[in-house]
């Protein structure tokens, strides 16, 4: 019994899931239908879907990041800023530079493409700036963090711009006839395909490889170079297509708005993902529970009526607790009790 | 390792917070003050030889030689939305070369580090006077006895400071946010009324700008007067959508799952009430003049007649954008010497879908 027990508590996964689970906890005190889900209109209607609706882009983010961090023991601070410029590039294409547009002037999917596109693009700059010229990760992409609003904000000539078309819509709500949200099937689909480029292909092995020891890893014939580099690309990918999610959501780009401080979360999310940002071994599930224990916590505040400005202290209270509870201090201290109270039993016995 | 984790986010907080203040405002500020301001003054420089003898604001001639240009210096919030843009557009339309000014704008991009900065770099640059739209209220004497010393007067739009000498700034021009929300209470008693639901019991929820903003909290609190006078109508809850449509959305989904019958939603600015509008319509309700659910907004932006003319959306409060052509007023008159009445209201109007809105719209300028 103990010793199952044992075995569940050392899973590397195991905190990140209590975290989530205590989380959601709460709300089984506060709000018992918060777990209530219902078909409306054809879709899943309920807080949890509100949760992993709304974590969605995050979730995306936090795939790319994770990566990044793996190879690079770096941050990408720059996915925020990338979201804004997709969004704002595929946008200005469907109204064809209009502000506002009630038909596309091009077809859907080059909007789509091309916002993919600058994404990746933008990925490949952080990538040479952070892989060939060996800049530190966060000077690097805090080029993109700086100036990336400043373009999007140029492509739409400061303005939101809108696209109300209905089928534009459909990313950022639900497929017609499926009740599942859209972003969420999305995100999903990224996890997993992410998941099968790393675990089919030795490129999993070869990110951590680089991650652990770059060095050590070229002379094994890794090209750590290109490897570091692809996982920044990847960011961007991951960024763009959150972009799009985001814009759909509001059938529009909010050049200043899109994205704004999601490139924190997505490190808060890693890190609560139980991976280190020293880089090395990483885990995709961790961040992704990460990413929704994150928007768990802002639903829950919600749905307890927390005041708007009272919420970023809730926040700020229980990140500090969940990032107390899976750090190595703590972790050393629950070993020593655990001695302690081992001998006195034991001193007891002998008695 | 684990403290690795919390220094590296604690770098990446500290980052975010200089990248704030440094980067954010470059981009554009820099692209727009150059292009838009400093060829042309380049221009007029060396075309212009002789010097005016009168003051050409009001008649838009071109001939104001560089030497007499004043300079303005617009430190904006940003272009969170379309009220804000119009607002941006009334300055740069009355700013001109042609009418005697040279302005130098910059989009703060929602942050106040930037405007302070922006201030700071306005006063280095000896503008002849600073217009500020403030994101938040306070925080502001610094920066602004700074520009005091170097003699530039301060001219607020839209967003009032709260400083304790008012002596800070000159005059303040804007919508009053407190009359708007009791002009929300007193439509929405009158059309309650004309329903025949004066009588009923009136479940509210609001969705408020970004906490602190002038407009959230007059807006609130004129609300707030007409709550008094009601004992039917019931505010349920209030929360911020940060005056953006995602949040706007976010948070209505979150109120139609806490009430079951929420008859009217106060939105404290259009793009919120264009996401609770998406939000009410994907949980299965109606809303607008046939709907189940009332919804008001502020700002009247172009996008909320289109939203009343599709029937989503029940009335709108404006909150005049056109802040320009009144700050200039202000500007001649400093110039000629004169005193000016420190708080100044734009005129403001209020539209429904009673109105014949088609024409309006045609006709309006933002």
């Amino acid at each position: 019994m103990n010793k199952s027990l044992k075995n569940i508590t050392s899973q590397r996964l195991f905190l990140p899931i209590f975290c989530l689970v205590l989380v959601l906890l709460i709300n089984l005190f506060t709000r018992p239908d918060f777990f209530s889900i219902e078909i409306r209109d054809g879709v899943l209607y309920g807080f949890l879907i509100d949760i992993i609706n709304r974590a969605s882009e995050l979730v995306i983010l936090a795939v790319g990041m994770t990566l990044v961090v793996s190879a690079s023991a770096g941050t990408d601070i720059s996915v925020g800023a990338i979201m804004a410029v997709s969004a704002a590039v595929c946008c200005n294409i469907l109204t064809g530079g209009e502000r506002a547009a009630t038909a596309y002037a091009n077809p859907l999917i080059l909007g789509f493409l091309a916002a993919l596109v600058v994404g990746v693009l933008i990925g490949c700059f952080n990538g040479f700036l952070v892989a060939k010229l060996e800049i530190q990760p966060m000077v690097a992409t805090l080029i993109m963090f700086t100036a990336g609003r400043g373009i999007a904000q140029l492509i739409t000539d400061g303005q939101i711009t809108y696209v109300r078309v209905d089928s534009y819509k459909i990313l950022g709500s639900s497929f017609p006839g499926f009740p599942v949200p859209a972003p969420f099937i999305i995100s999903i689909l990224v996890v997993i395909l992410t998941t099968l480029l790393l675990k089919k292909t030795a490129l999993g092995m070869y990110i951590q490889a680089v991650g652990i020891n770059k060095k050590a890893s070229s002379l094994t014939g890794i090209k750590s170079i290109m490897i570091i580099f692809l996982t920044y690309a990847f960011c961007g990918l991951c960024s763009g297509l959150s972009g799009l999610i985001a814009s759909s959501r509001i059938y529009s780009a909010d050049a200043n708005n899109i994205g704004l401080n999601m490139e924190l979360d997505a490190i808060l999310a890693v890190a609560i993902g139980g991976n280190s940002l020293g880089g090395g071994k990483f885990s995709i599930a961790g961040s992704v529970i990460g990413a929704y224990t994150i928007q768990a916590l802002t639903t829950t505040l919600y749905a307890m009526h927390v005041s708007s400005d009272q919420i970023p202290v809730y926040k700020a209270i229980v990140v500090v607790i969940i990032v107390t509870l899976q750090s190595s201090g703590f972790a050393r201290w629950r070993k020593a009790l655990a001695q302690k109270k081992e001998s006195t039993t034991a001193e007891k016995g002998a008695a | 390792m684990k403290r690795k984790v919390l220094s590296a986010l604690l770098i990446a907080a500290m980052t975010v917070a200089t990248v704030g203040c440094g980067g954010g405002s470059q981009p554009t500020a820099d692209a727009d003050a150059s292009a838009e301001t400093e060829a042309p003054a380049e221009d007029a420089a060396a075309d212009d030889a002789e010097a005016p003898t009168e003051d050409t604001a009001a008649d838009g001639t071109a001939d104001a030689a560089s030497g007499d240009l004043i300079t303005v210096g617009y430190a904006q919030v940003g272009a969170e939305s379309d009220w804000r843009t119009a607002n941006t557009e009334s300055f740069k339309s009355t700013f001109t070369e042609e009418n005697g000014y040279k302005l130098i704008f910059d989009d703060a991009q929602q942050k106040q580090e930037n405007q302070i900065k922006a201030i700071r770099s306005f006063i280095q640059q000896e503008v002849d006077y600073i217009v500020v739209a403030p994101v938040v209220e306070t925080g502001w004497e610094t920066v602004l006895e700074e520009a005091k010393e170097a003699g530039i007067p301060v001219i607020l739009s839209d967003r009032m400071m709260d400083v304790s000498d008012d002596t800070l700034f000159e005059a303040w021009v804007g919508g009053n946010f407190v009359k708007e929300g009791e002009t929300c209470g007193d439509w929405l008693a009158k059309y309650l009324e004309e329903q025949g639901r004066g009588e009923e019991e009136i479940n509210m929820v609001t969705i408020q700008g970004t906490i602190g903003a002038s407009a959230q909290v007059g807006r609130t609190e004129g609300m707030a007067n007409k709550l008094a006078e009601h004992s039917n109508w019931k505010m349920l809850e209030m929360q911020s959508g940060e005056f953006t449509q995602a949040k706007g959305q976010e948070v209505m989904e979150s109120f139609l799952k806490s009430y079951d019958d929420i008859d009217v939603v106060i939105c404290e600015n259009d793009n919120e009430a264009f996401g609770a509008i998406d939000a009410i319509k994907a949980a299965g309700k109606t809303c607008g003049p046939e709907g189940d659910i009332i919804v008001v907004s502020f700002d009247s932006v172009k996008a909320a007649f289109e939203s009343m003319i599709a029937g989503d959306l029940n009335a709108t409060f404006e909150c005049n954008p056109l802040h320009g052509p009144r700050v200039a007023e202000i500007i001649q008159k400093l110039e000629a010497g004169e005193t000016v009445d420190k708080i100044q209201y734009v005129d403001e109007a209020y539209f429904d879908t009673s109105m014949d809105l088609e024409s309006i719209l045609a006709e309006r300028a933002y």
